[in-house]
């Protein structure tokens, strides 16, 4: 794909970049807002949710995107009217930092962040793709905090700074969950982690690989907890809280700058569940025993098709995980959010690093 | 805690509910294509019948948002013997009420002393313009068809059945 682009100028392959980057946004948010928020949650309260737009309501969210786009864009008389209008983008900005760098086959990647070793012929997987997305994901909080504070509404600032404690709390133990794949890959590479788990044994039994959920559970327990949390999902909702903070940051927002704080959320969301499903699940490869009977390698072109629709299936996994818990528990308080991350999480992750980084010497 | 924890009953509630959603059909029916039957004693709208209506004002005064207006006149009925008294019966000028007002409490129907007031359960009544909200006494009586009989006493009651004016 990348020797694709190659061929036609940079102006062109960047257009091409920036469609593609929208898609891997966009449509993976609609779908699982549709099947998850719209129709899973509906069913789980014994209704039907949207039935009138179209089929069974998959029309819904051109209405809701009508809806959002025609409203009037209000903005509060004592607010920072540039921080105000920027905060939205500032959120959305991080997701698609994180999107462009989620591999989604042997070379269907948006950028060039992880070098691939059959294509430069160096052998060794040099990128820093783990460092860069932890590193992005951070970028939203300025963006809550940005919205807090430039709302001039105290709703807003609780919000806000709810969110930056809570992201902050939550950053430490995804991290920390994340350098116990780190280790046991040998590699900070995206594309390095998924080869290695391919490529790994359980014992000598390589028919599945080793996806590192099976291996790393404790970590993929611990990443899954702080991406709830890092995505504000219940039972981790505090800077939303509607009881409390009438919609936190987001209070003052409508129109089309809400709109894009809930395609942030969702979209995010999904990108997460990518990030997971490469780091845990083994990304876009399949069991070594499929591509055996297939008699083709994992560099072959048709995972750069096959690739994509590997990583939708186990993105769609994990978002099922992340709203079915959404959708199951009641709120925590403050305290006990943080008591949780600092308390149990954290030492829990570094208990995880040390026995991973001794049993990684040992075998 | 027992053999199972609690988190993960909380999941198994939330999936059993979407199983059942799923097989069985939800709780809730799509309202403008499916309609619910309201219960025979549920509290729609108030209809009036006139001829039992003396203009005693009690519903009047005894609403608290007082939306209830009425006017009448006295007028000398033919008597009910040959040779008897003309009658003086009651002739309804006005009787509005303004469900914009109205919060459905219900204390104008219990005060009625002549049986003229009835809930009926018919809900399907809203309109474009809040004005239309005021329904004067010709709407009023309209609702009288859509009363239901009042519901049958235990066994043994020593209380007469009361009967809906028809």
């Amino acid at each position: 794909m990348m020797s694709m682009l190659a061929e036609i100028p940079y102006w062109g392959s960047s257009i091409i970049r920036a469609v593609v980057i929208t898609l891997v946004v966009l449509a993976p948010a609609g779908t699982t807002v549709y099947l998850y928020l719209f129709k899973m949650v509906s069913f789980m309260q014994s209704r039907l949710g949207p039935m009138e737009a179209g089929p069974f309501g998959s029309m819904q969210l051109f209405a809701e995107l009508g809806k959002n786009v025609q409203k009037e864009d209000t903005v509060p008389g004592n607010a920072d009217k540039l921080i105000f209008a920027m905060a939205p983008y500032v959120v959305l900005l991080s997701t698609f930092l994180l999107a462009a760098i989620i591999p989604f086959g042997p070379d269907a990647t948006l950028v060039t962040f992880d070098s691939n070793p059959a294509m430069d012929g160096t052998g060794v997987f040099d990128g820093a793709g783990v460092f860069y997305a932890l590193a992005v994901t951070s970028v939203s909080v300025v963006g809550v905090l940005m919205a807090g504070w430039a709302s001039a509404s105290k709703y807003s600032l609780l919000g806000g700074l709810r969110a930056a404690g809570q992201l902050i709390a939550y950053e430490l133990p995804l991290v920390l969950a994340v350098v116990g794949v780190v280790i046991q890959a040998g590699t900070l590479s995206l594309q390095g982690i998924i080869f290695a788990q391919y490529e790994g044994e359980i014992f000598g039994m390589g028919a599945i690989g080793n996806p590192y959920i099976l291996t790393q559970f404790v970590g993929f327990f611990i990443f899954m907890v702080a991406v709830q949390a890092e995505l504000a999902q219940t039972p981790f909702d505090m800077p939303v809280a509607e009881s409390e903070l009438v919609a936190g940051y987001m209070t003052e927002y409508s129109g089309f700058r809400f709109l894009m704080f809930f395609i942030g959320e969702f979209a995010s969301a999904n990108i997460f569940a990518f990030l997971a499903s490469v780091l845990f699940l083994g990304g876009w490869a399949v069991p070594p025993f499929v591509l055996e009977a297939l008699d083709i390698g994992l560099d072959s072109n048709l995972m750069n098709f096959l690739g994509p629709l590997v990583m939708l299936t186990k993105m769609l996994l994990l978002t099922f995980v992340i709203y079915f818990v959404r959708f199951t528990y009641p709120r925590f308080r403050e305290d006990q959010l943080q008591r949780f991350a600092w308390k149990f999480l954290i030492p829990l992750s570094l208990v995880n690093i040390a026995i991973t980084a001794v049993l990684k010497v040992v075998f | 805690m027992g053999l199972v924890p609690g988190l993960v009953k909380g999941l198994g509630v939330t999936a059993k509910a979407l199983v059942k959603t799923v097989t069985q059909g939800a709780e809730t029916v799509q309202y403008p294509h499916v309609k619910e039957d309201p219960v025979p004693r549920a509290r729609g709208v108030i209809a009036l019948h006139q001829d039992n209506c003396t203009s005693c004002m009690l519903c009047v005064r005894e609403c608290p948002d007082w939306c209830i207006y009425i006017e009448g006149h006295k007028e000398l009925a033919p008597p009910r013997r040959a040779g008897g008294k003309p009658r003086s019966v009651n002739k309804l000028d006005r009787f509005d009420i303004d469900y914009s007002l109205c919060m459905y409490c219900g204390i104008c129907v219990e005060v009625c002393p002549f049986e003229a007031l009835f809930w009926t359960p018919e809900y399907e009544y809203s309109e474009i313009k809040i004005a239309d909200l005021l329904h004067d006494k010709s709407k009023l009586s309209q609702w009288m068809e859509t009363v239901p009989d009042f519901e049958s006493y235990e066994a043994g009651a020593e209380v007469k059945q009361k009967k809906v004016p028809r």
